[in-house]
């Protein structure tokens, strides 16, 4: 008889051997193993930025000077758009295999999940994103004195990229044909990241001081921080309701 | 009289201009086990999905030990284990990396009878294979074992046997059958003749939607 | 609790719909008189009576249509995402319906205000597309309304697709004056202040006054045009209640 009421909590005294993750790092920890068991899906985003980076000199002109000026534009371009074609799948097979029922269940706190979710995205795009972006620089004949600016900016942009995403990824993933609406959703709100993003990059060129720009680089992050998971959040809920 | 565990009251659902349910009412209480019956189209798992909260396209009040859904979120969502259509189970982790993961996400998930659980519902040695190696039935077994691990008294269960094999379907009566017998409630929705059949309270939707 | 519950469930969900039929119903002949009467007044004013500019001669008159278009694209998506927020916190079918009702005409008034903007932009600049700040601001809000639309019309559940809407609104609008801030930033960057179409040196009174009543003249035509999208959006998800089926038989 005692097999079948196995539900009563264990002993008191016994200690259990199972460490037992918080939401936040139950969450990351599983989005990375995740994307480590399927490593197609890492590199994609990848080889998607360099190809739009070598359309540039093919399309227009592979004189240096003339890439050299544009470079700054072309590689946030060219990171906006791969973050933005990773965006799709972020609750795509969570939302397919029923996962996403069970986060939207959870007494956990919804605000940390799709944090973790986000920040496993975002380690797993943006910043593979950034660390190659000085390759696709060097290819562009941007000078080297725009590298820094170039990898910094990144890093301050791109998780606002990711935050940003995320919600259009989630207002969209009930829907069948997600992907093309994604960009319509999310682009024109990618364009103040793309801006002081290139600026600074452009900045870093011309010698000016770069305090300004990364300050609202941080700012646009920090206000991504506190408000996108809000909206990701009511955004899942309404789309599994659905 | 005591306050009912799950009170539901005056419940309205439509879905693409067809009314599913109207001027529902119930009552579920510590103890009981509901099976919501009716035929494909009828709503039951459109009426499962509301009682646990994910669906909120629906009139009409639910009231958890007294109180307004709305008001306790919070506690309802620590008191609930809820069984879907899709398993909620990830191809590409283990059987037992993914009950560790439910287990970060529902502290009322108690991770020292994992090995136990597993191999009650028939995995052991398969703890640590990918699940997309594994069956369908299998997946969903992964899923199920949380019954084992759970000591959330409302379960939610939405066809949980689709899939399952005879012998263990009959487990997993014999434990909504103990769970009921501790004070738990369950409701659930199932195509099988349950063995446990007069135990059982009925609530069938087919006269209510139309699809009788 | 019930009975806190009761007295806005009731209002909400089923005196709205047909309360703010009849109301509309009422306002809308109003409306349309005062939209004639300020726009036709306003229109003849501008183009015949306000004096010409002393530097851009007669096609500064434009500005009569492309300033109203631009402040009411503006305030129309202020409105939509208020009564989308409020569809989403109360649960009010009426202000969801509102809120669909705006995607549209602010689509269509973005666009006239860029239209009129490129016409304006010829005789002044030479071409009929100038990176200007205002003129890029306003394309990206009409990116925003097309996003809308396109979200709306991709989810088939009306309520979902609602909800969903108001929460791409909402971070629009939290987004917008962070967008007018960068574009208008990236724009005295990459050029010196020129002309702009609105930024002008204190105008006289003859020339405002028909402005004003311009966009008053605009605001009625808005409201003409809302009121009819809402009214035929009542009528369409309330079609099975007992008060449309009376409305439509007798």
């Amino acid at each position: 008889m005692s097999d079948t009421v196995p539900n009563q909590p264990a002993d008191s005294g016994m200690v259990s051997e199972y460490k037992v993750d918080g939401p936040f790092w139950g969450a990351l920890k599983r989005d990375l193993l995740l994307s480590y068991r399927r490593k197609s899906d890492l590199v994609n985003p990848l080889i998607f930025f360099l190809m739009v980076a070598t359309l540039f000199p093919l399309g227009v002109s592979p004189d240096p000077g003339f890439l050299a000026d544009v470079a700054p534009g072309v590689v946030w371009v060219a990171a906006l758009l791969a973050t933005l074609l990773s965006m799709d799948s972020l609750f795509r097979s969570d939302f397919e295999d029923g996962t996403l029922e069970q986060i939207l269940l959870s007494p956990q706190p919804l605000y940390m999940v799709v944090l973790a979710k986000v920040l496993a995205h975002w380690m797993l795009t943006g910043l593979p994103l950034t660390l190659l972006a000085p390759l696709l620089g060097v290819m562009l004949f941007l000078p080297a004195d725009g590298m820094s600016g170039l990898v910094i900016s990144l890093l301050l942009g791109t998780p606002t990229l990711s935050l940003v995403g995320a919600i259009g990824a989630a207002l969209t993933v009930g829907l069948r044909k997600g992907g093309v609406l994604i960009s319509l959703l999310v682009l024109p709100l990618y364009i103040p990241v793309l801006i002081f993003g290139s600026a600074a990059v452009q900045g870093a060129v011309t010698g000016l001081p770069l305090g300004g720009y990364f300050a609202i680089l941080g700012a646009m992050l920090s206000l991504g921080l506190v408000m996108a998971p809000l909206a990701i959040g009511a955004a899942l809920r309404i789309s599994v309701s659905g | 009289m005591p306050t009912p565990r799950l009170k539901i009251e005056n419940l309205f659902c439509e879905r693409d201009d067809r009314v599913l349910f109207e001027s529902l009412n119930f009552e579920v209480n510590a103890g009981e086990v509901l099976q919501v019956e009716g035929q494909n189209g009828s709503g039951k798992t459109t009426l499962l999905r509301i009682l646990s909260g994910l669906s909120r396209h629906f009139e009409g009040d639910i009231y958890w030990q007294g109180e307004s859904l709305d008001d306790c979120a919070q506690d309802y969502r620590e008191s609930l284990l809820y069984f879907g259509h899709q398993p909620g189970v990830k191809a590409v982790l283990t059987p037992r990396e993914n009950l560790h993961w439910y287990a970060s996400m529902h502290p009322a998930i108690d991770l020292a009878k994992l090995d136990y659980a597993l191999e009650k519902v028939g995995l052991s040695g398969y703890e640590d294979s990918a699940c997309h190696t594994l069956s369908a039935g299998q997946n969903r077994r992964v899923s199920l074992a949380r019954l084992y691990l759970s000591s959330a008294p409302l379960w939610i269960l939405d066809e949980p046997f689709t899939a399952i094999d005879k012998r263990g379907v009959a487990e997993k009566e014999v434990l909504i059958a103990a769970h009921a017998e501790q004070g738990g409630t369950v409701i659930l929705t199932t195509h099988h003749e349950l063995a446990m059949g007069d135990k059982i309270r009925r609530l069938n939707l087919d006269q209510l939607a139309g699809t009788l | 609790m019930a009975e806190k519950k009761w007295m806005p469930r009731w209002f909400y969900q089923l005196a709205s719909p047909r309360w703010c039929y009849e109301i509309t119903g009422k306002l809308l002949p109003i409306f349309a008189i005062a939209a004639v009467a300020t726009l036709l007044v306003g229109t003849v004013w501008a183009l015949a009576f306000a004096p010409a500019d002393y530097q851009q001669g007669n096609s500064f008159r434009i500005i009569y249509i492309h300033v109203p278009a631009s402040i009411l694209a503006q305030s129309c998506y202020m409105m939509m995402a208020v009564a989308g927020a409020i569809g989403l916190i109360w649960k009010m079918k009426v202000a969801d319906m509102v809120a669909k009702a705006c995607a549209p005409i602010g689509a269509t008034i973005a666009i006239l205000s860029l239209a009129t903007g490129a016409i304006w932009g010829k005789p002044t600049w030479g071409s009929w597309w100038v990176w200007d700040a205002r003129l890029t601001s306003m394309l990206i809000l009409l990116f925003l309304y097309l996003g809308i639309i396109a979200l709306n019309s991709a989810i088939e559940n009306a309520q979902t697709a609602a909800q969903s809407t108001a929460v791409l609104a909402l971070v629009g609008l939290v987004n917008i004056p962070i967008i007018k801030y960068s574009v208008d930033w990236w724009n005295t960057l990459h050029q010196p202040a020129t002309f702009t179409l609105t930024e002008r040196p204190a105008m006289p009174s003859e020339m405002w006054v028909p402005l004003l009543v311009m966009v008053i003249g605009f605001y009625c035509f808005f409201a003409v045009a809302m009121m009819l999208r809402l009214r035929n959006e009542i009528i369409q998800r309330e079609r099975r209640s007992s008060w449309v089926r009376d409305l439509i038989t007798g």
